[in-house]
């Protein structure tokens, strides 16, 4: 790629989330904002390779795209209503008879990218859909990147996007941002969309193409525009902060050659005290809304009790325990369950956190899933029945899907062994 | 991707920044930030406030401001997380247009920080 082709890719990763928002409020429709958008992009393509890079691409891009629209509907391509709302609005600025038009722009510009950020979570789309969609909306991803990102073939990404733009125009989704009891439900969808994103980046391993652990830092970036679009809202502060200290950590999660290092093994040397102290800023700012409550904001407070601890050892973990209680409350889960049962191990002593455990044993969505073996090992091996300790984990190995980390539970099984031969040799 | 942006206007002054340009550096700060790039910013004082600590085998030399290189100064940094070093030019060439002139020196910090595995 050559450096104007590069540069120009860099303006639109700028601009293009921005340039769609402005022009799905004047046409009334995404996926037309977004053919509009691509037109202006293939335009600046054609042209600043020769006239280089204009001193406001943002704008340069906008007003190009609006050509397109105005000469799309002079060929009568676009439907009549769609005519009359762009000439409405085009006539409403002249008599607004705004010296600036970008300025007039800029201060819609936070409103049209709250509405394209609800409109690409709408539930009417799959979960799915909502994730590609915003990505290549809101993060300005190409679709192959998507589909490097995601594993899948290109076609299936592009496929999901369309349809995922037709679904929209077919149900008629307004462009809008949902107000009253409609606004926390799809908030919950916006949330759970990045925090998606950011999962499947931070579960990327090793070998895996950088397109994936790069999903984290799109998240973190959607995370911290949303925080600016809705500072009002706690629990988008709640997410930012979990994102930020989860990805503190990311420096220290695998040893040389990828094997996963647990929380309470990683040198915490190597979190990135940036992204906590920014962490810790966007929980305060949560907390200050009043939502230490909410969700994403709970679980935000457990990553903070950890990034907050200098060494394993100073981990307060009677807090963390009556955190993922109040978790376990509000949305109670067996996940969430196994985890309490963790902080209470530590908290309150093995014996207590046994007893939460063994109250899942019967928990049938935790049939398969190698982490409760694998905690109640821990938990056996504290309280020194070793042979017991074992055989869970090698039954959480078996369970893994990770290779690597099958190698190391069965390194424990086998530390496991070791340690019951001096405790036989004493008895 | 993370960076380190760091801006070094070519010669150097005492004055203080004015309202205007304390006003459009604000500005694009706020945009900057709001798009998600910018983790961390800071401006430095003139030069003749500052001292250099240079150790050279066992011998450790402190030396008071105002420093003589005037074209290597440092007046103010930028901690940028963007997509790729494409993106970082394009906002430091955004940073260098509120600010007039100029140069900055764009260097990728190293990946601790990043989702990827090491």
């Amino acid at each position: 790629m050559s450096d104007i082709h590069r540069a120009i890719d860099a303006v639109w990763r700028i601009e293009s989330a921005r340039l769609i928002a402005g022009l799905a409020r004047i046409v009334g429709d995404v996926g037309t904002a977004e053919d509009l958008a691509q037109d202006a992009l293939v335009a600046a393509l054609e042209q600043w390779p020769e006239s280089g890079v204009p001193r406001n691409p943002g704008a340069w891009l906008m007003a190009t795209a609006k050509h397109r629209a105005i000469d799309g509907l002079r060929r009568g391509k676009m439907l009549e209503r769609k005519h009359e709302q762009l000439g409405h609005e085009l006539q409403a600025r002249q008599e607004q008879a705004v010296p600036d038009l970008d300025a007039a722009l800029d201060d819609h510009v936070g409103d049209d990218l709250l509405r394209l950020i609800f409109t690409a979570c709408h539930p009417v789309l799959s979960t799915e859909a909502r994730v590609a969609l915003t990505l290549r909306l809101l993060g300005g991803l190409t679709t192959q990147e998507i589909a490097r990102a995601f594993l899948v073939p290109e076609a299936t990404i592009a496929q999901r996007i369309v349809r995922a733009k037709r679904t929209l125009a077919e149900a008629r989704v307004p462009f809008e941002v949902p107000r009253g009891a409609d606004l926390d439900a799809r908030l919950s969808s916006v949330l759970g969309v990045i925090y998606l994103i950011f999962n499947e980046g931070y579960s990327a391993t090793a070998g895996d193409d950088w397109m994936r652990p790069a999903l984290c830092e799109d998240a973190l970036r959607l995370g911290r525009i949303l925080a600016e679009l809705a500072p009002a809202e706690p629990e988008v502060h709640g997410l930012v902060a979990l994102m930020e200290i989860q990805a503190s950590r990311s420096g220290a999660r695998t040893g040389p050659s990828g094997e996963p290092i647990l929380l309470l093994d990683q040198d915490r040397a190597r979190w990135d005290q940036l992204l906590i102290r920014r962490g810790l800023a966007a929980l305060e700012r949560a907390e200050a809304l009043g939502g230490s409550r909410g969700p994403y904001a709970l679980q935000a407070a457990i990553a903070a009790c950890h990034a907050r601890a200098r060494t394993p050892g100073e981990t307060d973990w009677p807090r963390i325990a009556a955190l993922y209680d109040a978790l376990a409350q509000l949305a109670p889960s067996p996940v969430v369950e196994l985890n309490r049962a963790v902080a209470v191990g530590m908290a309150f002593g093995p014996a207590a956190g046994l007893e939460l455990v063994d109250a899942l044993s019967t928990e049938p969505s935790l049939k398969a899933y190698h982490l409760l073996p694998s905690v109640r090992g821990d938990l056996l091996a504290k309280l020194g029945r070793i042979d017991e300790a074992r055989a869970e984990f090698v039954r959480a190995a078996e369970l893994t899907r990770n290779a690597r980390e099958r190698t190391l539970l069965l390194e424990r099984a086998a530390a496991a062994q070791v340690l019951t031969k001096p405790v036989r040799f004493d008895s | 991707m993370r960076f380190m942006s760091l801006y070094k206007p070519g010669k150097e002054t005492t004055a203080p920044p004015t309202e205007q340009e304390i006003a459009t550096m604000a500005k694009l700060i706020d945009e900057m930030t709001r798009a998600g790039v910018l983790i961390s910013t800071g401006g430095l004082q003139h030069s003749g406030k500052g001292v250099k600590v240079r150790k050279a085998g066992e011998k450790v030399t402190v030396t008071d401001g105002p420093f003589a290189e005037t074209k290597e100064l440092i007046a103010g940094f930028a901690i940028l997380e963007a997509k790729s070093k494409a993106h970082a030019i394009e906002l430091a060439r955004r940073f260098l247009d509120v600010v007039g002139e100029g140069e900055c020196e764009i260097r990728p910090m190293h990946m601790a920080a990043d989702c990827a595995a090491a």
